[in-house]
């Protein structure tokens, strides 16, 4: 990728990163660890695109173990995240 | 690799999706669509990767998402509301040893790269790998598993130098690329041991901010990867996790009091027994508790983890129903770090349904406790500890605490005599106007409500 581009990409999604956590209220603090910790879970994507590319067995195995950590961080994330925010749900009549 | 145009816009597509759900996350009304559209964001990426052309190992590509998917999953679910950081902390270490992984096969692979890729490719590794085995440390503590603090002699020396042979040798790795097998293998060694070393020190009551940092660290760490992978989708999703994590851990340590690098490198000890603390602790039944609150006009509780552990809250909620009725005023004030995290508290209290209405946070009901007859402090203790405005020897001096000992006569709930996390005696159970209330905070809720009955 164009290093430039990559540079203003870096910036623009620093930046709405941290507006969208700059006025959240204290309560969403640990559903909201939990949801960015979800967000970052799409590392599997790139776990997978290595594995697909891998073509000695130590590649395959170091392969197999991002895949199954990244789609840990994904699955787990979501469930823990969804649970929390669930409760608040009903609370907002 | 230029992909199809398909793949492009589906990845296209979840990388706004995460924003959008995220966005949502930032307000109560939203947070359950937030984290619902973020998943469909999710589901479609990795859907896509699928249907790229030439991908091999797409079996084993599918297991591996089956089993890591899978045992997440069901221990997501079965994990307890009280044991959300630890499980918080384990996940995202998890994404910071894949982010690792994914930087160890492209260096394995030796490919040609441009100098700004391989550098970004070790620091996203250095990160990924700190963040993985810092974190396993975090969810060892949290989880018991691991009970004390472990300090090195001259642990902030070890740190140091263990971060720069980690550096010198992530540097010799982009001077020499494509890297020797031996050389790959030291750097990941001596980054893995980092973060290790690194956590083991840090004390129960800092982890929250510690877990917060490795989110931002995993979250760089991808957003790193993605640039080697030439990915727009990951690098958007880490690096706004990136930045929304650093904020929120900063707002985290702003609460307790802590700069990062004082959780860092001074961890929190019990520096012996610090100022003398004169007076005695005084005990109480529970029928007086009942009484003194049935017949005061204004109560605060001040909820701490001791009683979320116990399972009180919903004993809790009854016993403060009861008060209402009887046409006491019950407050509940929230520690900003009540719980393990920032919100936590809050989480455990919506679970047993106290309403949003009777729940304040510091800067709102620190000044109402001078007019409360009764402070009940269940389960909580270094957040009510006076020490922390007075005693500047004290580890916890500095850190913003309720004021329960302002209340007319204060309530302590607890289990025994011991200290609380920081491992710090309490002042404010040795003061005259405290009274403790020895044993488990949900039986004890359960007698105070028989009495209340009993009282009518």
């Amino acid at each position: 990728m164009d290093g430039l581009l990559a540079l203003y990409i870096f910036m623009l999604a620093a930046f709405t990163g941290y507006e969208i956590i700059a006025k959240v209220p204290v309560i969403l603090h640990t559903p909201l660890m939990s949801g960015s910790n979800f967000i970052h879970g799409v590392v599997v994507v790139g776990a997978m695109l290595m594995l697909g590319q891998a073509d000695t067995p130590a590649q395959q195995a170091i392969g197999f173990f991002a895949v199954a950590l990244g789609a840990a961080n994904a699955a787990g994330g979501y469930v823990v995240t969804e649970r929390m925010l669930a409760m608040f749900k009903k609370k907002e009549a | 690799m230029t992909l199809p145009i398909y793949v492009q816009g589906a990845w296209f597509l979840g990388a706004a999706l995460f924003i959008v759900g995220l966005k949502g996350m930032s307000s109560p009304a939203s947070a359950r669509k937030g984290i619902v559209i973020a998943g469909y964001g999710m589901l479609v990426a990795i859907a896509a990767t699928f249907l790229i052309p030439g991908l091999q190992n797409i079996a084993l590509m599918a297991l591996a998402l089956a089993l890591g998917g899978s045992a997440a999953w069901i221990s997501g679910q079965k994990v307890k509301m009280t044991d959300m950081p630890q499980m918080v902390a384990i996940y995202n270490g998890m994404g910071g040893g894949a982010a690792a992984a994914i930087a160890a096969i492209e260096f394995a692979k030796g490919d040609a790269h441009s100098l700004a890729t391989t550098v970004l490719a070790v620091i996203g590794a250095l990160i990924g790998a700190v963040s993985f085995t810092g974190s396993c440390v975090a969810w060892a503590k949290l989880q018991g598993v691991l009970k004390k603090a472990y300090r090195l002699p001259a642990q902030n020396a070890v740190n140091i130098v263990l971060a720069l042979i980690a550096i010198a040798l992530g540097g010799a790795m982009v001077a020499m690329a494509p890297a020797q097998p031996a050389l790959i293998f030291g750097f990941f060694a001596v980054a893995l041991l980092l973060g290790l070393i690194v956590t083991l020190p840090i004390g129960g009551a800092d982890m929250p901010v510690v877990i917060s940092l490795f989110n931002a660290f995993t979250g760089l760490a991808v957003g790193f990867e993605g640039y080697v992978l030439g990915n727009p989708a990951l690098i958007i999703a880490g690096i706004v996790v990136g930045a929304a994590g650093t904020l929120l851990t900063q707002l985290m340590a702003k609460a307790m009091n802590r700069p990062i690098s004082n959780i860092l490198f001074t961890p929190m000890v019990a520096s012996g027994p610090g100022e003398a603390i004169s007076g005695s602790m005084k005990e109480l039944s529970a029928l007086d508790a009942a009484a003194m609150m049935r017949y005061a006009s204004k109560v605060i509780i001040v909820p701490g983890y001791g009683m979320a552990v116990a399972h009180a809250q919903h004993k809790v909620w009854e016993m403060t129903s009861m008060l209402e009725e009887a046409g006491v005023e019950v407050k509940f004030a929230i520690h900003p770090v009540a719980g393990r995290m920032p919100g936590h508290m809050n989480v455990l209290l919506a679970e047993a349904g106290v309403p949003y209405d009777k729940i304040f946070d510091l800067e709102e009901i620190n000044g109402e406790f001078g007019q409360a007859d009764v402070a009940l402090v269940i389960g909580a203790n270094d957040v009510v500890n006076p020490t922390a405005r007075t005693d500047k020897a004290s580890p916890i001096y500095g850190m913003p605490i309720l004021d329960a000992d302002k209340a007319q006569n204060v309530i302590v709930i607890k289990r025994g005599k011991g200290t609380g996390y920081s491992g710090v005696e309490n002042a404010l159970f040795y003061t005259d106007n405290c009274r403790m209330l020895y044993g488990d905070a949900q039986p004890m809720a359960g007698e105070i409500i028989q009495h209340l009955k009993a009282m009518g």
